[in-house]
């Protein structure tokens, strides 16, 4: 029954987003001539300026690029993670480009036959297939209505959501007060990066004390299309406020760009509730990892007094992932989350994890991690815990599991504890495990095959963090985890 | 129903079965005795299809060769084993587990799969078998479940799962004589015509339990005697001394109580 009401759910959320899509298309038109207008490659002072111009910006945004461009050109890459990257060349890049629309195709069959097949695998409607291929569709009249309503009712809510450089338009107070202020543009090399020359991202505003009445996830997946490589994302509860934002799409997603290096900001106030889910599936690479993309990416939010921030991610694509979803436990009672479920397959690297921050009394944190390793992929859990002088009575409970299939492939778990109070409570749990051939054997003398038993096994280790995703997307991102295992057993 | 014929099974350089010579029929409960390395087990996961050994001779099931299918093959051909020590395994929901191993075998013999609704009429009928609580079903696989209670989920799934030849390897290991009486009405619910059981057990006490038509006494890889339950019985007197260290054609004179078929 509950299956059915997922595919229920996923049809009409696909039918919202055909309907956003054309009226984009139309919105836009196709005679404009923004196509040509790209910027040479490199980075320097004039192309922070350009940016910002394009974007017709304010001056305090231009002000803020150029500081974060100055703390850039000083800094010098982190070495520190355990991936092997090759070296990047950050003059060849361009990093101006108007917003385009993707090439529209006449049908599914002018769709990668490799992508086509992924799509049926993953079990993606085909209405929504075609909105992620951008394969012209015939727009159903009685949608304009799905998508009316699902603006006025966060319109009528008060809540605002849109890109960020509509934001920086229509919201400048918000966004300046905001921007920055959990990731300062100083923070790390690539946050220094994005802070220069960021492209777009999304906005996002809950008022004091409104529950947010819809999971925000559809209108990202719409948005997320075109945001280009260095994505920039706030969203901001006030006080007693709720939200649940979703980002990412199980659908394999290829861009032009290798380099991504994407900022997310989260600031919960008082008794706000922020509960932040990404499905991460960008082209891993071919089986000797070229080609793929490699996303450095510095999530981070502040909860206040009683606010409480949980992360979720499922990362199965990219081949190098360096990401540390992170909170700053501020205020007084304040709790920070942290569920991942990373795979590292083929050539794929991923490091890791989390930081977690205590500043304030009786603060609690939670931090369950699943790495699997297959293949020759490469794995790795970075996490701190550390727990400032003022912390008092300041709680931490860590769990890292990884799985191995395989034997070339490696899983490596760097806990750091810093503990500043005494009366801090820090648990660590970490374990290593393989998928047994006892368990292997044990599934297929009940009838399963060898692959059917295999993705049974991996998607029960990773149940406590699925069970943290929205449901409609706990079921995808199993079946992700499955597509993405095939022709690792054995 | 089954037949199995110079059955040998080794691995790397270690011969394990040396010969084995069995024939079961439908509906038949053979019962196994062996002391400790004789090869029951092996004999057990030799039926199942087991990876690591090297196997030899003749094993077919409804006159199929069963010894050239993989385990799920087998399985979905009607084998089931009944594991001595059931594998946990954790997050993956009991119920789940086994409508997924239900439909796997209905979906390779070409039946329809059933849905979650009727399965859990099927799966009540069954837990009622063997005395479980429905909270069972939603527990991870064996995970954190008692000696006795895996065993219950073995024959928990046996009776889901209606196999054609079930093969239960030391049912009874580590079960109180509770557990024990709780397991063995299962399995004898589970007696019928049509099905044929291979129960393996060091001890005379589970037959007192489960009935057995035919007793084997394995020893070093070869089944050296066979006859009717009351060979078990004097197994229970004398132990295997009779069997072991001791060349076949030197055993002692024991009236044959019935034939293996």
């Amino acid at each position: 029954m509950s299956e059915t009401a997922t595919n229920e759910t996923v049809t009409s959320e696909s039918r919202r987003q055909i309907e956003e899509l054309t009226e984009r298309g139309y919105q836009y038109g196709f005679s404009t001539d923004l196509d040509t207008d790209v910027a040479p490659p490199g980075l320097n002072e004039d192309v922070v300026r350009l940016i910002s111009a394009k974007k017709d910006e304010p001056e305090w945004l231009l002000e803020w690029r150029l500081s974060a461009y100055e703390a850039w050109t000083k800094m010098d890459e982190p070495d520190w993670a355990k991936l092997e990257i090759a070296p990047i060349d950050y003059q060849a890049i361009s990093y101006w480009a108007a917003p385009k629309n993707k090439p529209v195709l006449d049908s599914m069959d002018d769709v990668d036959p490799e992508i086509r097949e992924m799509f049926d695998k993953l079990g993606i409607p085909l209405h929504e297939q075609k909105m992620l291929s951008n394969v012209a569709v015939d727009a159903i009249v009685d949608s304009v209505s799905v998508t009316t309503t699902f603006k006025a009712s966060l319109a009528e809510a008060g809540v605002i959501f849109c890109s960020f450089s509509e934001a920086v338009q229509d919201h400048p107070d918000l966004v300046r007060e905001h921007l920055g202020s959990v990731v300062p543009v100083r923070d790390n090399y690539f946050a220094a990066l994005n802070s220069a020359v960021f492209s777009d991202g999304s906005f996002c505003y809950i008022p004091k004390g409104v529950r947010c009445p819809m999971e925000l996830s559809t209108y990202f997946r719409i948005n997320s299309q075109n945001t280009g490589q260095f994505e920039r994302t706030l969203i901001v509860a006030e006080d007693d406020s709720h939200v649940s934002y979703l980002e990412g799409c199980t659908a394999p997603q290829r861009d032009e760009n290798q380099l991504h290096a994407a900022v997310v900001e989260l600031v919960a106030k008082d008794r706000a509730e922020i509960k932040y889910s990404t499905v991460q599936n960008w082209y891993p690479g071919d089986e000797n990892g070229v080609g793929g993309i490699y996303n450095f990416v510095t999530k981070r939010g502040r909860a206040h007094t009683d606010a409480k921030i949980s992360w979720t991610q499922v990362e199965t694509g990219s081949a190098i992932t360096w990401k540390y979803p992170s909170v700053i436990l501020q205020g007084d009672r304040s709790v920070g989350e942290f569920y991942s479920v990373a795979l590292s397959s083929q050539r794929q690297q991923a490091d890791t994890g989390t930081k977690m921050i205590h500043i304030g009394k009786d603060t609690t944190s939670t931090i369950i991690s699943k790495g699997i390793s297959a293949a020759r992929g490469q794995n790795t859990y970075r996490g701190l815990v550390k727990v400032m002088r003022s912390a008092e009575n300041a709680r931490n409970y860590t769990q890292c599991d990884s799985l191995l299939l395989g034997k070339e492939c490696g899983a490596h778990t760097i806990p750091y504890i810093e503990a500043k109070n005494p009366s801090a409570q820090i648990e660590h749990e970490a374990s290593t495990s393989t998928v047994g051939e006892d368990q292997l054997y044990y599934c297929r003398q009940r009838g399963m095959t060898e692959e059917d038993a295999m993705s049974m096994i991996v998607n029960g280790f990773c149940r406590e963090v699925f069970n943290e995703l929205p449901m409609e997307f706990a079921v995808e991102a199993q079946r992700l985890l499955s597509v993405s295992l095939e022709g690792s057993v054995g | 129903m089954l037949h199995v014929e110079n059955l040998t099974a080794s691995i790397g350089d270690k011969q394990i079965l040396k010969g084995l010579d069995l024939d079961v029929g439908s509906g038949e409960v053979h019962a196994i005795m062996g002391p400790n390395g004789s090869g029951k087990s092996t004999f057990a996961h030799a039926l199942a299809g087991r990876e690591g050994y090297e196997i030899g001779g003749t094993v077919t099931l409804d006159g199929a060769d069963l010894l050239e299918m993989s385990p799920e093959e087998r399985a979905a051909a009607g084998i089931f084993m009944g594991f001595q020590y059931p594998v946990e395994i954790p997050g993956v929901n009991n119920m789940y587990f086994l409508r997924t191993a239900l439909n796997s075998v209905r979906r390779a013999r070409g039946e329809a799969e059933i849905g979650a609704r009727d399965f859990l009429a099927v799966a009540k009928e069954a837990m009622s078998l063997v005395e479980m609580k429905q909270d069972f079903l939603d527990r991870a696989v064996n995970a954190g479940f008692s000696g006795g209670e895996k065993k219950r989920n073995e024959i928990l799934q046996m009776a889901v799962m209606q196999p054609r030849l079930a093969v239960l390897d030391e049912t009874d290991s580590g079960l109180d004589i509770d557990a024990l009486r709780v397991i063995a009405g299962g399995v004898n619910a589970l007696r019928s015509p049509e099905r044929s059981m291979i129960v393996i057990t060091h001890y005379q006490r589970l037959l007192d339990y489960i009935k057995p038509d035919f007793v084997h006494v394995l020893v070093d890889g070869r089944i050296v005697e066979s006859g009717d339950h009351t060979l078990a019985l004097h197994l229970e007197d004398h132990g295997y001394a009779d069997f072991v260290n001791t060349e076949l054609n030197d055993a002692p004179e024991r009236p044959l109580a019935g034939a293996s078929s």
